[in-house]
């Protein structure tokens, strides 16, 4: 299986996408070799800006660039921006709608071995509180660029999830904000999952398919705005939804979903995340499985699901 | 397109009267709204005065203009001090102040630039205004026209750690048209800045940042000396720039100064009663012909 990492196809998308926008600017916190967007400072150093670890300020310089017509992207560990920065997302970016793109890497888990302070596991539940706050998880690197393209059509700040490490490239359509993507169609339960634990999903599918149950697998890579029409409509026929995400199982995808479904078409449920804990360090498919987010629990809790 | 520069120039004298008058508006708005913030308002009446009345590029008929200069009041809750100003140049319809605070007005207890004409950026939690104006200023060295981005601090931001972040890119950056002003009152919610969190020596601390600093500080109540200031800014040719004014927080009325019960106590009708006569009596004062 092909294999590409989120954070190359962010350095490559944003030196390709600034060969023609002008008003795109780079601002990374010391990260810019890890995240990737060091090459966007190599193609254009007039237009990058490396404000050192400080991501309160490197957040409000960006949002001062973006009062001035500029569309700046600002790139760091997802942690340190969802949790050093959420005063500076929250009253400044987004309170005032700015076009600020906040480029979260290293998200999830997937900075395993550096264990605990470094692994996001609430950033989603932080960002998708704030009004005006489009959040997007990309399910595979070829999202990344889709997703940039995304946020730079919109007025509005987005904020863009992605995994460290190398993850499969999936055969799908461009991530769009505001669209579930149906990625295998079935009519025993859905699987709804966003960022790397999409490939899960399908893989836990094409297990759950051999047991012969039928899961409708949907990339809600969208998860603010969440498409609450497409998950209505798969949980009409299967009358069960489990949630997948790389994330607390609190406040995240998980928790957006059953709010749309308590409203509209309240259904079983169940969820794949980490429970109410901190994590740990370690090697990525270890902590993953350790930490409850693997296949086999997808599998498993799929299946517990069908047999209500 | 009328900007500051070409408008007749008030003297200073005229300015410390329009600055008085809103210091009266000021009182009588929160006395009304049983509401906001005095201490700071009072104090950083004559700085706005001066920069929205003299010394700022700036077209009200057109708050959008790209090139005017920019104006972060990141000390927030002077906001009532803030709106009197924009009212009277022209930013706001007449009367817009009596709406302070009420539900859909358009000024909210702490600025918000997408409600407010003339409010370049909302501010109210501490410590964003310099970060903010650092970002403008490094995109102002990009146009043809390059406006001056003016941030105005009390204590209470310089006590928050985003500023130090700030102040330290800043000094890596050196984008010339940063100009730091501090409303240097002494006096924050809790107690006097000494007590609280001492900030001496200020001037030395920026310089150990290697920004541009006064060689002195300035009265920030005396039109003739904030004049001075802004002559030494122009002898400034590489950025950023800061300017230290010292003030008296709760100014012009004897039992607001220097005391931090003013910070935000609201104004009662004896209040207002016993202040009313000071501060008309230094109106007077600017308005003898």
């Amino acid at each position: 299986m092909e294999m590409a990492g989120m954070r190359d196809a962010l350095g490559e998308a944003l030196v390709e996408i600034g060969k023609t926008n002008e008003k795109l600017m780079v601002l990374d916190a010391d990260v810019s070799s890890s995240t990737r967007t060091g090459l966007f400072g190599k193609a254009y150093p007039d237009r990058f800006f490396n404000i050192g670890v400080a991501e309160a300020n490197m957040v409000d310089v960006a949002a001062g660039m973006a009062t001035c017509g500029y569309r700046p992207v600002v790139s760091a560990f997802a942690i340190f921006l969802a949790l050093k920065a959420t005063d500076q997302i929250r009253n400044v970016v987004c309170y005032n709608n700015l076009n600020v793109i906040i480029a979260g890497g290293y998200a999830g888990l997937s900075d395993s071995f550096d264990g605990a302070s470094h692994q996001s596991l609430t950033d989603i539940a932080i960002m998708r509180a704030f009004p005006n706050l489009t959040v997007l998880a990309p399910s595979h690197a070829g999202d990344v660029k889709a997703a940039l393209e995304e946020a730079l059509t919109i007025e509005g700040p987005v904020y863009i999830r992605m995994c460290r490490n190398p993850g499969p490239v999936l055969d799908k359509k461009p991530l769009k904000i505001g669209e579930a993507q149906v990625l295998a169609e079935g009519g025993d339960i859905t699987i709804g999952a966003c960022g790397i634990t999409v490939p899960m999903a399908l893989d836990a599918a094409a297990e759950l398919a051999q047991k012969g149950i039928r899961a409708e697998v949907l990339d809600l890579g969208s998860i603010k705005p969440l498409d609450a029409d497409t998950i209505v409509k798969s949980v009409s026929r299967t009358g069960r939804f489990l949630s997948v995400e790389e994330h607390s199982v609190h406040g995240g995808l998980g928790s957006a979903v059953a709010e749309v479904l308590s409203r509209k078409k309240p259904v079983p449920m169940d969820f794949v995340g980490v429970e109410d804990c901190f994590t740990e360090s370690g090697p990525y498919d270890g902590i993953m499985a350790k930490y409850g987010i693997s296949v086999p629990a997808i599998v498993a809790k799929s299946e517990a699901l069908a047999a209500l | 397109m009328t900007t500051t520069a070409e408008k007749k120039a008030l003297t200073n004298k005229e300015l410390h009267a329009l600055a008085q008058q809103f210091r009266i508006d000021v009182m009588e708005t929160l006395n009304s709204k049983g509401t906001g913030h005095w201490g700071g308002s009072s104090s950083v009446a004559d700085i706005l005065t001066y920069l929205y009345f003299k010394q700022m590029n700036i077209n009200p008929e057109q708050p959008d203009w790209a090139d005017r200069d920019r104006l972060i009041l990141s000390k927030g809750h002077a906001s009532p001090m803030l709106y009197a100003v924009l009212e009277k140049r022209g930013y706001l319809p007449e009367g817009s102040l009596s709406s302070f605070r009420d539900i859909n007005s358009t000024l909210q207890g702490h600025p918000c630039m997408n409600k407010t004409p003339g409010v370049e950026m909302s501010t109210g939690a501490l410590g964003h205004g310099l970060s903010v104006g650092l970002g403008m200023s490094l995109m102002a060295a990009r146009s043809a026209n390059p406006f001056k981005t003016y941030v105005i601090v009390g204590e209470g931001c310089l006590n928050e750690g985003q500023s130090w972040e700030a102040i330290m890119a800043a000094g890596k950056f050196t984008p010339e048209n940063l100009v730091l002003l501090i409303d240097y009152n002494k006096v924050q919610l809790d107690g006097f800045s000494e007590d609280i969190m001492p900030l001496d020596p200020l001037a030395d601390k920026f310089k150990a940042f290697n920004w541009n600093v006064a060689h002195r500080s300035y009265n920030g109540h005396d039109m003739d000396e904030i004049e001075a200031s802004f002559e030494w800014l122009k002898t400034q040719s590489k950025g950023p720039s800061v300017i230290i004014y010292n003030t008296t927080k709760g100014k012009g009325v004897d039992f607001t100064e220097n005391t931090n019960t003013w910070h935000g106590a609201p104004v009662s009708d004896d209040h207002l009663k016993a202040a009313l006569p000071q501060l008309k009596a230094d109106l007077d004062k600017w308005e003898e012909k």
